[in-house]
């Protein structure tokens, strides 16, 4: 049964974009091979045959609404939740992507 | 001020007895006073409650059933104007600009928010202690939690501070903390009540739930929330039941299942008592206690693991401090930014954006999400073949009682296992309620009872004949 390595962990927090501090790398190794050792126990039940569940469980025939064209939130009032935001152009702000 | 139901202080405040600004006073100020003492509450939100008061009092006809009457919100739930912050530091200071479904039903029919409540973060947890804020204490003895991830809702019903709470239901959120704090918890079929304006976390599972000092006020509250919304595109179609009108019938001729091999270990003994002498009560009135087999259930809590941090991982990709909440400062590229911002995360996120991370990955889909989504396909079989020979399934809601602060912390796993009863409705989409059912060493035991989807009146209807013939509903923490 396979377990977690150090350096997947620090791969998974890469993917996951998650900043880790020294201590939190040992505390995750640990915990998350527990963790992955406790999921593993589905391993026991024999599925073969068996259709996954659906993603809707109890059939509440979801329904979609019309494709209509219906008010939003404010454009304003949503810029001025942001970190950074340009509110005259109407774009939100982050650090440089690209060197120049 | 005196305990009362919320529909009764819905029908004074209506038939101007009183008025919805003096409960409220009164109200907000047991909050002041007491929410140092149980980390129960994040927000008070007194001038949302003064204003909404206020407009009750002076309106030519007040609005029904709910007239006045005080309710706490789980803080994952978006209020407008009313900061709303998932018990997480990257949303401490966010300020939703719209209110939930939800929020709008229940003001609608005359209730006032007064809060928003503590919690596990982005509701990860069973016990209410990985809040940013603080850990929520149990007040039947503070050294105890309150049980999660809705802890602060359970508590704010248990002191009576308000009669009614609001909670999210994944895995048992609602109903283990309902069961630990000794009040009634509710959670309804997948799509019964609406989500639009619940943070999402796991969008197969998250429900929203009602906390009540009694099941009327819990069935009065559901039918209120209840219902088709063309803003959540999985909320059903379905009419809803008349639920306070069922909480009047007798549980005669009542068919309840009891899964004997699911609850031979694990359980605590003064749970197991507490149990078998609620099913006493009940056969004693009439009901029929028939044995049904669940043989997938063991498997919940593994299957639920993988299920959960597949979806959490997924869901909480769009916390990356671009468009609101908290963005770290000092990051030198996009990248720097968003792994600092996601720092900010406490340890059981990080954990289950990790993992969930590691089961989606090319290589490992089958092997974790497609097998758990199998398993879950056979939990879901066991309780149909369950429903069609009785009524509602019953076992206790938690396997043990309250937990002392920090025992499970550093140990996820045992963590986990609070929710080996409570997961398994969620993974077949089903409603389940908990009702108090007595106490061991002094601490409150639940009793739940688990129905066929779209048949939430029938588990009122057995909650409120169980509620009627015992003393338990009625009890309350020493102030």
């Amino acid at each position: 049964m396979e377990t977690l390595t150090r350096d997947e962990v620090l791969r998974l927090a890469r993917l996951a974009r998650l900043e880790l501090t020294d201590g939190e790398i040992e505390l995750f190794t640990r915990q998350l091979r527990e963790i992955l050792a406790f999921a593993q126990q589905v391993n026991a039940v024999d599925t073969s045959g068996i259709v996954e569940a659906s993603p809707d469980p109890a059939t509440g025939q979801a329904t979609l609404r019309d494709d209509a064209v219906l008010p939003s939130l404010n454009r304003a009032e949503v810029l001025a939740l942001a970190p950074d935001a340009d509110r005259d152009s109407g774009l939100f702000k982050v650090p440089r992507v690209f060197k120049r | 001020m005196k305990a009362r139901r919320a529909l009764d202080i819905g029908r004074a405040v209506a038939n101007a007895e009183t008025t919805a600004s003096a409960v409220c006073e009164a109200t907000l100020e047991r909050l002041e006073h007491e929410t140092g003492r149980f980390n129960h509450f994040i927000t008070v939100a007194h001038e949302r409650a003064r204003a909404r008061a206020s407009a009750i009092d002076s309106a030519a006809d007040r609005p029904r059933p709910l007239a006045g009457v005080p309710i706490a919100v789980k803080d994952n739930i978006c209020t407008r104007g009313v900061r709303t912050t998932a018990a997480s530091r990257v949303l401490s200071d966010h300020v939703p600009l719209y209110d939930a479904t939800v929020i709008e039903r229940l003001e609608a029919a005359g209730a006032v928010i007064v809060g928003k409540t503590n919690c596990d973060e982005f509701a990860m947890g069973s016990s209410s202690e990985h809040s940013a804020f603080a850990a929520v204490r149990n007040p039947w003895d503070l050294s105890r939690i309150a049980g999660g991830s809705s802890g602060g809702s359970a508590v704010a019903v248990a002191t009576r501070q308000v009669p009614l709470a609001l909670g999210s239901e994944t895995g048992g959120s609602v109903r283990q903390p309902a069961a630990l704090c000794g009040v009634v918890g509710f959670k309804p079929t997948y799509g019964r009540i609406s989500r639009y304006g619940l943070i999402a976390f796991v969008s197969s599972m998250d429900q929203i739930g009602v906390f009540g000092a009694n099941v009327r006020d819990v069935a009065a509250c559901v039918g209120i929330i209840a219902g088709h919304d063309p803003r959540d595109a999985t909320s059903a179609l379905r009419p809803v039941d008349d639920y306070a009108a069922a909480t009047g019938d007798d549980s005669r001729g009542l068919r309840i299942g009891v899964p004997r091999a699911l609850l031979a270990e694990g359980l605590e003994n003064g749970v197991r008592d507490a149990f078998d002498e609620s099913l006493n009560v009940l056969r004693r009135d009439g009901a029929e206690i028939v044995d049904v087999e669940l043989p997938h259930s063991r498997y919940a809590t593994s299957t639920y693991a993988i299920v959960v941090m597949a979806e959490a991982s997924s869901n909480l990709s769009r916390f990356d401090g671009v468009r609101y909440g908290t963005r770290a400062t000092g990051a030198m590229n996009l990248e720097q930014m968003y792994s600092r911002t996601r720092a900010l995360f406490g340890h059981e996120v990080k954990r289950r954006i990790m993992l969930g991370t590691y089961v989606l990955s090319a290589g490992y889909y089958d092997a974790y999400y497609l097998k758990a989504q199998k398993v879950r396909a056979l939990i879901r079989q066991d309780f149909d073949r369950a429903f069609e020979r009785v009524d509602v399934v019953a076992t206790p809601t938690s396997p043990t009682t309250a937990f002392k602060l920090g025992e499970r912390l550093e140990n996820p796993v045992q963590m986990y296992l609070a929710d080996a009863f409570t997961a398994s409705a969620n993974l077949a989409g089903i409603p389940a309620i908990s009702v108090p059912c007595g106490f061991s060493s002094g601490l409150p035991v639940g009793l739940q009872l688990t129905g066929r989807a779209w048949e939430e009146a029938m588990l009122f209807r057995a909650a409120a004949a169980y509620e009627r013939l015992t003393p338990w509903t009625g009890q309350m923490p020493a102030a």
